[in-house]
Protein backbone atom coordinates (compact mmCIF):
# COMPACT_ATOMS: atom_id res chain seq x y z
CA UNK A 1 0.00 0.00 0.00
CA UNK A 2 1.28 3.43 -0.89
CA UNK A 3 0.02 5.77 1.83
CA UNK A 4 -1.28 9.22 0.94
CA UNK A 5 1.18 12.06 1.27
CA UNK A 6 0.12 14.33 4.12
CA UNK A 7 1.00 18.01 4.17
CA UNK A 8 0.82 20.89 6.64
CA UNK A 9 -1.24 23.76 5.25
CA UNK A 10 -1.88 26.01 8.27
CA UNK A 11 -0.43 26.89 11.67
CA UNK A 12 -2.09 28.59 14.63
CA UNK A 13 -0.27 29.02 17.89
CA UNK A 14 0.12 30.81 21.14
CA UNK A 15 3.42 30.63 22.99
CA UNK A 16 4.83 32.58 25.93
CA UNK A 17 6.82 34.63 23.41
CA UNK A 18 4.39 34.97 20.53
CA UNK A 19 0.80 34.61 19.40
CA UNK A 20 1.47 33.87 15.74
CA UNK A 21 4.06 31.87 13.87
CA UNK A 22 5.69 35.05 12.59
CA UNK A 23 6.00 36.63 16.05
CA UNK A 24 7.17 33.35 17.57
CA UNK A 25 9.79 32.84 14.90
CA UNK A 26 11.08 36.40 15.15
CA UNK A 27 11.58 35.96 18.86
CA UNK A 28 13.30 32.61 18.45
CA UNK A 29 15.75 34.16 16.01
CA UNK A 30 16.08 37.29 18.13
CA UNK A 31 16.86 35.44 21.36
CA UNK A 32 13.70 36.66 23.11
CA UNK A 33 12.50 34.36 25.87
CA UNK A 34 9.01 34.55 27.37
CA UNK A 35 9.30 33.47 30.99
CA UNK A 36 7.91 35.47 33.90
CA UNK A 37 7.13 35.15 37.59
CA UNK A 38 3.49 34.54 38.52
CA UNK A 39 1.63 33.84 41.72
CA UNK A 40 0.75 30.18 42.18
CA UNK A 41 -1.88 29.21 44.76
CA UNK A 42 -0.32 27.90 48.01
CA UNK A 43 3.20 28.32 46.60
CA UNK A 44 3.76 32.02 46.00
CA UNK A 45 5.70 33.43 43.04
CA UNK A 46 6.89 30.83 40.53
CA UNK A 47 8.54 30.95 37.12
CA UNK A 48 6.19 30.21 34.28
CA UNK A 49 5.59 30.69 30.58
CA UNK A 50 2.36 32.64 30.19
CA UNK A 51 0.50 33.18 26.92
CA UNK A 52 -0.96 36.61 26.27
CA UNK A 53 -3.37 35.99 23.40
CA UNK A 54 -6.84 37.51 23.50
CA UNK A 55 -9.42 34.73 24.05
CA UNK A 56 -12.21 37.09 23.02
CA UNK A 57 -10.81 37.19 19.50
CA UNK A 58 -12.60 33.90 18.83
CA UNK A 59 -14.87 33.27 21.81
CA UNK A 60 -17.79 34.95 23.48
CA UNK A 61 -17.33 36.04 27.07
CA UNK A 62 -19.68 33.30 28.19
CA UNK A 63 -17.65 30.63 26.40
CA UNK A 64 -14.56 31.82 28.23
CA UNK A 65 -16.41 31.82 31.56
CA UNK A 66 -17.90 28.36 31.15
CA UNK A 67 -14.98 26.70 29.40
CA UNK A 68 -11.41 25.95 30.34
CA UNK A 69 -8.13 27.65 29.61
CA UNK A 70 -7.14 24.65 27.50
CA UNK A 71 -10.38 25.10 25.59
CA UNK A 72 -9.62 28.77 24.96
CA UNK A 73 -6.09 27.99 23.83
CA UNK A 74 -7.38 25.27 21.50
CA UNK A 75 -10.05 27.48 19.99
CA UNK A 76 -7.62 30.33 19.44
CA UNK A 77 -5.07 28.04 17.79
CA UNK A 78 -7.68 26.23 15.69
CA UNK A 79 -9.24 29.44 14.38
CA UNK A 80 -5.83 30.94 13.64
CA UNK A 81 -4.71 27.76 11.86
CA UNK A 82 -7.88 27.72 9.75
CA UNK A 83 -7.41 31.36 8.80
CA UNK A 84 -3.77 30.67 7.98
CA UNK A 85 -4.72 27.71 5.79
CA UNK A 86 -7.08 29.95 3.76
CA UNK A 87 -9.44 27.01 3.44
CA UNK A 88 -13.07 27.87 2.66
CA UNK A 89 -14.14 26.61 6.06
CA UNK A 90 -17.77 27.68 5.87
CA UNK A 91 -18.35 25.47 2.82
CA UNK A 92 -16.49 22.43 4.11
CA UNK A 93 -18.50 19.37 5.19
CA UNK A 94 -18.10 19.60 8.95
CA UNK A 95 -18.55 15.87 9.47
CA UNK A 96 -15.36 15.19 7.48
CA UNK A 97 -13.15 17.30 9.74
CA UNK A 98 -11.24 15.69 12.61
CA UNK A 99 -9.87 17.49 15.65
CA UNK A 100 -7.00 15.68 17.39
CA UNK A 101 -5.39 17.51 20.28
CA UNK A 102 -2.52 16.22 22.38
CA UNK A 103 -2.60 16.85 26.12
CA UNK A 104 -0.18 16.04 28.88
CA UNK A 105 -2.94 16.28 31.45
CA UNK A 106 -6.39 17.74 31.71
CA UNK A 107 -8.81 18.41 34.50
CA UNK A 108 -6.47 19.23 37.36
CA UNK A 109 -7.08 22.94 36.95
CA UNK A 110 -10.86 22.78 37.32
CA UNK A 111 -10.67 20.24 40.14
CA UNK A 112 -8.17 22.32 42.10
CA UNK A 113 -10.33 25.41 41.56
CA UNK A 114 -13.42 23.62 42.86
CA UNK A 115 -11.67 22.27 45.93
CA UNK A 116 -10.43 25.79 46.64
CA UNK A 117 -13.95 27.11 46.04
CA UNK A 118 -15.64 24.72 48.48
CA UNK A 119 -12.90 25.38 51.05
CA UNK A 120 -14.58 28.80 51.37
CA UNK A 121 -17.81 27.00 52.28
CA UNK A 122 -16.49 24.58 54.89
CA UNK A 123 -16.03 21.93 52.18
CA UNK A 124 -19.76 21.66 51.59
CA UNK A 125 -20.03 19.94 48.20
CA UNK A 126 -23.33 21.61 47.37
CA UNK A 127 -21.15 24.55 46.29
CA UNK A 128 -19.28 22.33 43.78
CA UNK A 129 -19.79 23.62 40.24
CA UNK A 130 -22.11 21.87 37.82
CA UNK A 131 -19.50 22.71 35.17
CA UNK A 132 -16.88 20.53 36.81
CA UNK A 133 -17.55 17.44 34.69
CA UNK A 134 -17.65 19.08 31.24
CA UNK A 135 -14.53 21.03 32.23
CA UNK A 136 -12.60 17.97 33.37
CA UNK A 137 -13.48 15.27 30.85
CA UNK A 138 -10.32 14.31 29.01
CA UNK A 139 -11.72 15.38 25.62
CA UNK A 140 -12.53 18.89 26.88
CA UNK A 141 -10.15 20.99 24.74
CA UNK A 142 -11.14 19.19 21.54
CA UNK A 143 -14.80 19.19 22.49
CA UNK A 144 -14.84 22.94 23.17
CA UNK A 145 -13.16 23.46 19.81
CA UNK A 146 -15.79 21.36 18.04
CA UNK A 147 -18.53 23.45 19.69
CA UNK A 148 -16.91 26.70 18.69
CA UNK A 149 -16.29 25.63 15.09
CA UNK A 150 -19.42 23.57 14.57
CA UNK A 151 -17.28 20.59 13.59
CA UNK A 152 -19.27 17.34 13.75
CA UNK A 153 -16.48 14.93 12.86
CA UNK A 154 -14.36 13.14 15.47
CA UNK A 155 -12.94 15.54 18.07
CA UNK A 156 -10.89 14.14 20.91
CA UNK A 157 -7.68 14.48 22.82
CA UNK A 158 -4.69 12.22 22.91
CA UNK A 159 -3.11 11.74 26.30
CA UNK A 160 0.60 11.12 25.88
CA UNK A 161 2.29 13.19 28.58
CA UNK A 162 4.83 15.52 27.03
CA UNK A 163 5.00 13.51 23.82
CA UNK A 164 1.43 14.58 23.11
CA UNK A 165 2.02 17.52 20.76
CA UNK A 166 3.70 15.29 18.21
CA UNK A 167 1.04 12.68 18.79
CA UNK A 168 -1.70 15.05 17.64
CA UNK A 169 0.00 15.38 14.26
CA UNK A 170 0.85 11.70 14.04
CA UNK A 171 -2.69 10.63 14.82
CA UNK A 172 -4.11 13.10 12.31
CA UNK A 173 -1.76 11.74 9.66
CA UNK A 174 -2.99 8.23 10.38
CA UNK A 175 -6.66 9.24 10.27
CA UNK A 176 -6.23 11.12 6.97
CA UNK A 177 -4.45 8.12 5.46
CA UNK A 178 -7.21 5.81 6.66
CA UNK A 179 -9.79 8.06 5.03
CA UNK A 180 -11.55 8.61 8.35
CA UNK A 181 -11.54 12.37 7.73
CA UNK A 182 -10.65 14.70 4.86
CA UNK A 183 -9.21 17.55 6.87
CA UNK A 184 -7.57 17.57 10.29
CA UNK A 185 -6.95 20.19 12.95
CA UNK A 186 -4.25 18.77 15.18
CA UNK A 187 -1.39 19.45 17.55
CA UNK A 188 -1.23 19.99 21.28
CA UNK A 189 -2.22 22.35 24.08
CA UNK A 190 -1.49 22.91 27.74
CA UNK A 191 -3.11 24.90 30.53
CA UNK A 192 -0.60 23.55 33.03
CA UNK A 193 0.40 26.82 34.69
CA UNK A 194 -3.07 27.14 36.18
CA UNK A 195 -2.63 24.12 38.43
CA UNK A 196 -0.43 24.35 41.49
CA UNK A 197 -0.18 20.55 41.48
CA UNK A 198 2.18 20.45 38.52
CA UNK A 199 4.46 23.03 40.12
CA UNK A 200 4.37 21.27 43.47
CA UNK A 201 4.90 17.88 41.81
CA UNK A 202 8.02 18.98 39.95
CA UNK A 203 9.23 20.79 43.06
CA UNK A 204 8.89 17.57 45.04
CA UNK A 205 10.84 15.80 42.29
CA UNK A 206 13.55 18.47 42.66
CA UNK A 207 12.90 19.19 38.99
CA UNK A 208 11.52 22.74 39.10
CA UNK A 209 13.82 25.43 37.71
CA UNK A 210 14.88 28.43 39.74
CA UNK A 211 16.80 31.52 38.64
CA UNK A 212 16.78 35.16 39.68
CA UNK A 213 16.24 36.21 36.06
CA UNK A 214 13.11 34.46 34.73
CA UNK A 215 14.28 34.67 31.14
CA UNK A 216 17.42 32.73 31.98
CA UNK A 217 15.71 30.05 34.02
CA UNK A 218 15.13 27.52 31.24
CA UNK A 219 18.63 26.44 30.26
CA UNK A 220 18.87 23.02 28.66
CA UNK A 221 22.42 21.74 28.14
CA UNK A 222 23.93 24.38 30.43
CA UNK A 223 25.95 23.06 33.34
CA UNK A 224 23.92 25.22 35.74
CA UNK A 225 20.52 23.96 34.57
CA UNK A 226 18.34 23.04 37.50
CA UNK A 227 14.99 21.95 36.17
CA UNK A 228 11.85 22.64 34.21
CA UNK A 229 10.06 25.95 33.69
CA UNK A 230 6.37 25.12 33.37
CA UNK A 231 4.47 26.85 30.57
CA UNK A 232 1.10 26.99 28.96
CA UNK A 233 0.63 27.17 25.23
CA UNK A 234 -0.85 25.63 22.17
CA UNK A 235 -0.14 24.93 18.56
CA UNK A 236 -2.59 23.43 16.10
CA UNK A 237 -2.01 22.66 12.45
CA UNK A 238 -4.26 21.98 9.53
CA UNK A 239 -3.26 18.76 7.80
CA UNK A 240 -4.55 17.54 4.47
CA UNK A 241 -3.87 14.85 1.92
CA UNK A 242 -1.59 16.27 -0.74
CA UNK A 243 -4.11 15.88 -3.53
CA UNK A 244 -6.73 17.86 -1.60
CA UNK A 245 -4.29 20.60 -0.69
CA UNK A 246 -3.11 20.94 -4.28
CA UNK A 247 -6.64 20.89 -5.65
CA UNK A 248 -7.44 24.03 -3.70
CA UNK A 249 -4.07 25.65 -4.31
CA UNK A 250 -3.05 25.61 -0.66
CA UNK A 251 0.28 26.92 0.55
CA UNK A 252 2.25 23.94 1.88
CA UNK A 253 4.55 24.39 4.88
CA UNK A 254 5.99 20.91 4.73
CA UNK A 255 5.21 17.24 4.36
CA UNK A 256 4.96 14.62 7.08
CA UNK A 257 7.87 12.39 6.15
CA UNK A 258 8.01 9.95 9.03
CA UNK A 259 7.16 9.31 12.62
CA UNK A 260 7.37 6.75 15.35
CA UNK A 261 5.94 6.23 18.81
CA UNK A 262 7.20 3.74 21.36
CA UNK A 263 7.38 3.17 25.11
CA UNK A 264 10.31 2.78 27.50
CA UNK A 265 8.60 0.26 29.76
CA UNK A 266 11.33 1.00 32.28
CA UNK A 267 10.48 3.82 34.73
CA UNK A 268 7.75 6.25 35.78
CA UNK A 269 9.81 9.38 35.21
CA UNK A 270 13.36 8.56 34.11
CA UNK A 271 13.82 8.55 30.34
CA UNK A 272 15.44 5.63 28.57
CA UNK A 273 17.98 6.60 25.90
CA UNK A 274 17.91 3.16 24.28
CA UNK A 275 14.17 3.42 23.61
CA UNK A 276 14.58 7.05 22.51
CA UNK A 277 17.18 5.94 19.99
CA UNK A 278 14.88 3.21 18.76
CA UNK A 279 12.12 5.76 18.33
CA UNK A 280 14.33 8.12 16.32
CA UNK A 281 15.73 5.32 14.16
CA UNK A 282 12.28 3.90 13.44
CA UNK A 283 11.03 7.32 12.36
CA UNK A 284 14.01 7.63 10.02
CA UNK A 285 13.26 4.21 8.52
CA UNK A 286 9.66 5.15 7.92
CA UNK A 287 10.80 8.35 6.23
CA UNK A 288 13.39 6.47 4.15
CA UNK A 289 16.10 8.81 5.41
CA UNK A 290 19.60 8.33 6.76
CA UNK A 291 20.60 10.27 9.89
CA UNK A 292 22.94 12.49 7.83
CA UNK A 293 19.94 13.58 5.74
CA UNK A 294 18.30 15.25 8.77
CA UNK A 295 19.17 18.93 8.87
CA UNK A 296 17.54 20.04 12.13
CA UNK A 297 17.05 17.92 15.23
CA UNK A 298 14.82 19.73 17.70
CA UNK A 299 15.45 18.21 21.10
CA UNK A 300 12.92 17.55 23.81
CA UNK A 301 15.45 18.45 26.56
CA UNK A 302 13.66 20.07 29.50
CA UNK A 303 16.75 21.21 31.44
CA UNK A 304 16.65 18.54 34.09
CA UNK A 305 20.17 17.45 34.97
CA UNK A 306 19.65 13.80 34.05
CA UNK A 307 17.03 14.02 31.29
CA UNK A 308 19.18 16.25 29.05
CA UNK A 309 22.11 13.87 29.30
CA UNK A 310 19.93 10.88 28.49
CA UNK A 311 18.52 12.51 25.36
CA UNK A 312 21.96 13.68 24.27
CA UNK A 313 23.15 10.10 24.62
CA UNK A 314 20.37 8.97 22.32
CA UNK A 315 21.01 11.72 19.77
CA UNK A 316 24.74 11.15 19.83
CA UNK A 317 24.20 7.46 19.16
CA UNK A 318 22.08 8.18 16.08
CA UNK A 319 23.60 11.38 14.71
CA UNK A 320 27.06 11.43 16.35
CA UNK A 321 29.82 11.81 13.80
CA UNK A 322 29.22 11.59 10.09
CA UNK A 323 26.32 14.04 10.02
CA UNK A 324 28.01 17.33 9.12
CA UNK A 325 24.79 18.88 7.88
CA UNK A 326 22.76 18.05 11.00
CA UNK A 327 22.13 20.89 13.45
CA UNK A 328 20.60 20.49 16.89
CA UNK A 329 18.56 23.01 18.85
CA UNK A 330 16.08 23.37 21.70
CA UNK A 331 13.02 25.61 21.93
CA UNK A 332 12.27 25.18 25.64
CA UNK A 333 15.18 27.49 26.41
CA UNK A 334 12.90 30.31 25.18
CA UNK A 335 9.44 29.22 26.26
CA UNK A 336 9.91 26.66 29.01
CA UNK A 337 8.13 23.35 28.86
CA UNK A 338 4.66 23.76 27.37
CA UNK A 339 3.82 20.14 28.20
CA UNK A 340 1.21 18.82 25.75
CA UNK A 341 1.86 21.77 23.45
CA UNK A 342 5.63 21.37 23.51
CA UNK A 343 6.15 19.10 20.51
CA UNK A 344 3.71 21.00 18.32
CA UNK A 345 5.09 24.42 19.25
CA UNK A 346 8.68 23.33 18.87
CA UNK A 347 8.04 21.98 15.39
CA UNK A 348 6.35 25.25 14.42
CA UNK A 349 9.31 27.26 15.64
CA UNK A 350 11.51 25.40 13.19
CA UNK A 351 9.23 25.16 10.15
CA UNK A 352 10.23 28.57 8.76
CA UNK A 353 13.79 27.24 8.45
CA UNK A 354 12.73 25.65 5.16
CA UNK A 355 12.42 29.17 3.80
CA UNK A 356 14.93 31.29 5.71
CA UNK A 357 17.65 28.63 6.18
CA UNK A 358 18.28 29.80 9.73
CA UNK A 359 18.42 27.38 12.63
CA UNK A 360 17.16 28.99 15.80
CA UNK A 361 19.52 28.51 18.72
CA UNK A 362 19.35 27.03 22.17
CA UNK A 363 19.74 30.04 24.43
CA UNK A 364 20.96 30.41 28.01
CA UNK A 365 23.96 28.17 27.49
CA UNK A 366 26.75 30.02 29.28
CA UNK A 367 28.69 26.93 30.26
CA UNK A 368 27.94 23.94 28.06
CA UNK A 369 27.72 20.67 29.93
CA UNK A 370 30.34 18.45 28.25
CA UNK A 371 27.87 15.57 28.41
CA UNK A 372 25.49 17.63 26.27
CA UNK A 373 28.10 18.84 23.78
CA UNK A 374 26.49 17.36 20.69
CA UNK A 375 28.01 17.96 17.28
CA UNK A 376 25.98 20.59 15.45
CA UNK A 377 24.45 22.10 18.59
CA UNK A 378 23.41 25.67 17.77
CA UNK A 379 24.17 27.78 20.81
CA UNK A 380 22.89 31.23 21.74
CA UNK A 381 22.89 32.71 18.22
CA UNK A 382 20.93 31.54 15.18
CA UNK A 383 22.98 29.82 12.54
CA UNK A 384 22.58 30.27 8.82
CA UNK A 385 23.02 26.89 7.14
CA UNK A 386 23.38 25.80 3.51
CA UNK A 387 20.22 23.72 3.40
CA UNK A 388 17.21 22.73 5.47
CA UNK A 389 15.17 20.02 3.82
CA UNK A 390 14.27 17.96 6.90
CA UNK A 391 13.32 18.61 10.53
CA UNK A 392 13.24 15.87 13.14
CA UNK A 393 11.27 16.73 16.26
CA UNK A 394 11.58 14.72 19.46
CA UNK A 395 9.01 14.77 22.26
CA UNK A 396 9.18 12.42 25.19
CA UNK A 397 6.96 12.03 28.21
CA UNK A 398 6.47 10.50 31.61
CA UNK A 399 5.74 6.82 31.94
CA UNK A 400 8.16 6.47 29.06
CA UNK A 401 6.21 7.57 25.99
CA UNK A 402 8.43 8.66 23.11
CA UNK A 403 7.43 10.32 19.86
CA UNK A 404 9.52 11.44 16.92
CA UNK A 405 8.13 13.31 13.95
CA UNK A 406 9.99 14.14 10.74
CA UNK A 407 8.80 16.87 8.41
CA UNK A 408 10.43 17.49 5.07
CA UNK A 409 10.42 20.41 2.69
CA UNK A 410 7.59 19.97 0.25
CA UNK A 411 8.79 18.94 -3.17
CA UNK A 412 6.01 18.14 -5.64
CA UNK B 1 -36.16 43.84 50.27
CA UNK B 2 -38.66 44.99 47.69
CA UNK B 3 -39.55 42.99 44.60
CA UNK B 4 -37.76 45.57 42.45
CA UNK B 5 -34.61 45.16 44.53
CA UNK B 6 -34.95 41.41 44.19
CA UNK B 7 -35.15 41.71 40.40
CA UNK B 8 -31.94 43.74 40.52
CA UNK B 9 -30.24 40.94 42.49
CA UNK B 10 -31.28 38.39 39.86
CA UNK B 11 -30.23 40.65 37.00
CA UNK B 12 -26.82 41.19 38.60
CA UNK B 13 -26.34 37.44 38.68
CA UNK B 14 -27.46 37.10 35.05
CA UNK B 15 -25.04 39.85 34.06
CA UNK B 16 -22.20 37.70 35.38
CA UNK B 17 -23.32 34.39 33.95
CA UNK B 18 -24.38 35.74 30.55
CA UNK B 19 -21.85 38.54 29.98
CA UNK B 20 -22.55 38.83 26.26
CA UNK B 21 -26.23 39.67 26.75
CA UNK B 22 -27.71 43.15 26.65
CA UNK B 23 -29.77 43.36 29.84
CA UNK B 24 -30.98 46.92 29.43
CA UNK B 25 -34.39 45.92 28.12
CA UNK B 26 -35.24 42.68 29.88
CA UNK B 27 -39.02 42.45 30.11
CA UNK B 28 -39.95 41.34 33.62
CA UNK B 29 -43.08 39.46 32.60
CA UNK B 30 -41.49 37.50 29.72
CA UNK B 31 -39.67 34.21 30.26
CA UNK B 32 -35.94 34.85 30.54
CA UNK B 33 -35.22 32.02 28.10
CA UNK B 34 -37.43 33.67 25.49
CA UNK B 35 -35.45 36.89 25.49
CA UNK B 36 -31.93 35.86 26.48
CA UNK B 37 -29.55 33.09 25.42
CA UNK B 38 -29.84 31.05 28.60
CA UNK B 39 -29.69 27.27 28.83
CA UNK B 40 -30.35 24.83 31.65
CA UNK B 41 -26.77 25.10 32.93
CA UNK B 42 -27.22 28.87 33.18
CA UNK B 43 -30.28 28.38 35.38
CA UNK B 44 -28.19 26.10 37.58
CA UNK B 45 -25.74 29.00 37.74
CA UNK B 46 -28.48 31.31 38.97
CA UNK B 47 -29.40 28.78 41.65
CA UNK B 48 -25.73 28.38 42.63
CA UNK B 49 -25.09 32.10 42.81
CA UNK B 50 -28.21 32.67 44.93
CA UNK B 51 -26.81 30.05 47.29
CA UNK B 52 -23.25 31.36 47.30
CA UNK B 53 -23.89 35.08 47.39
CA UNK B 54 -27.08 35.26 49.40
CA UNK B 55 -27.55 31.96 51.22
CA UNK B 56 -30.83 31.38 49.38
CA UNK B 57 -31.77 27.79 48.53
CA UNK B 58 -33.98 27.01 45.55
CA UNK B 59 -35.06 23.35 45.55
CA UNK B 60 -35.23 21.65 42.15
CA UNK B 61 -39.01 21.47 42.36
CA UNK B 62 -39.11 25.28 42.43
CA UNK B 63 -36.82 25.99 39.46
CA UNK B 64 -39.78 27.00 37.33
CA UNK B 65 -40.32 29.92 39.70
CA UNK B 66 -37.21 31.49 38.19
CA UNK B 67 -38.70 31.58 34.68
CA UNK B 68 -39.11 35.37 34.50
CA UNK B 69 -37.93 38.35 36.53
CA UNK B 70 -41.48 38.85 37.86
CA UNK B 71 -41.87 35.22 38.93
CA UNK B 72 -38.36 35.22 40.40
CA UNK B 73 -39.15 38.31 42.48
CA UNK B 74 -42.46 36.84 43.57
CA UNK B 75 -40.75 33.68 44.74
CA UNK B 76 -37.44 35.02 46.06
CA UNK B 77 -38.43 38.24 47.84
CA UNK B 78 -40.10 36.46 50.79
CA UNK B 79 -37.05 34.20 51.07
CA UNK B 80 -34.70 37.19 51.20
CA UNK B 81 -36.91 38.90 53.77
CA UNK B 82 -37.19 35.75 55.89
CA UNK B 83 -33.43 35.45 55.85
CA UNK B 84 -33.03 39.11 56.81
CA UNK B 85 -35.52 38.69 59.64
CA UNK B 86 -33.44 35.81 61.02
CA UNK B 87 -30.53 38.23 61.10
Amino acid sequence: MNPSRIVITGVGLTAPNGNSLMEFRQNLLGGVAGIERIEIRYMGPQLAGVCHFDPLRHQKKKEVRVGTRAGSISIYCAREALADSRVDFERMPKDRIGIYIGCTEHGNVATENEIYNISKFDYDTKYWSHYHNPRTVANNPAGETSLNLGVTGPAYTIGAACAAGNMGLIHATQMLRLGEVDFAICGGVSESIHTFGIFAGFKSQNALASHEDPKKASRPFDRARNGIVISEGGCLYTLERLEDARARGARIYGEIAGYHVNSDASDYVLPNPIRQQECVRASLRRAGLEPREIHIVNTHATATPQGDIQECEAIRAVFGEGCPDTFVNNTKSFIGHAMGAAGALELAGNLPSFDDLNVHPTINVDDLDPQCALPGLVLNQPRRVPRVDTILNNSFGMLGINSTLIVRRFVP
Amino acid sequence: MTKEECKKVVLDIIADIAPDEDLSNVKPDVRLRDQLQLDSMDFLDIVMELRKRHGIEVPEADYLQLASLDSSAEYLTPKFNALAAKG
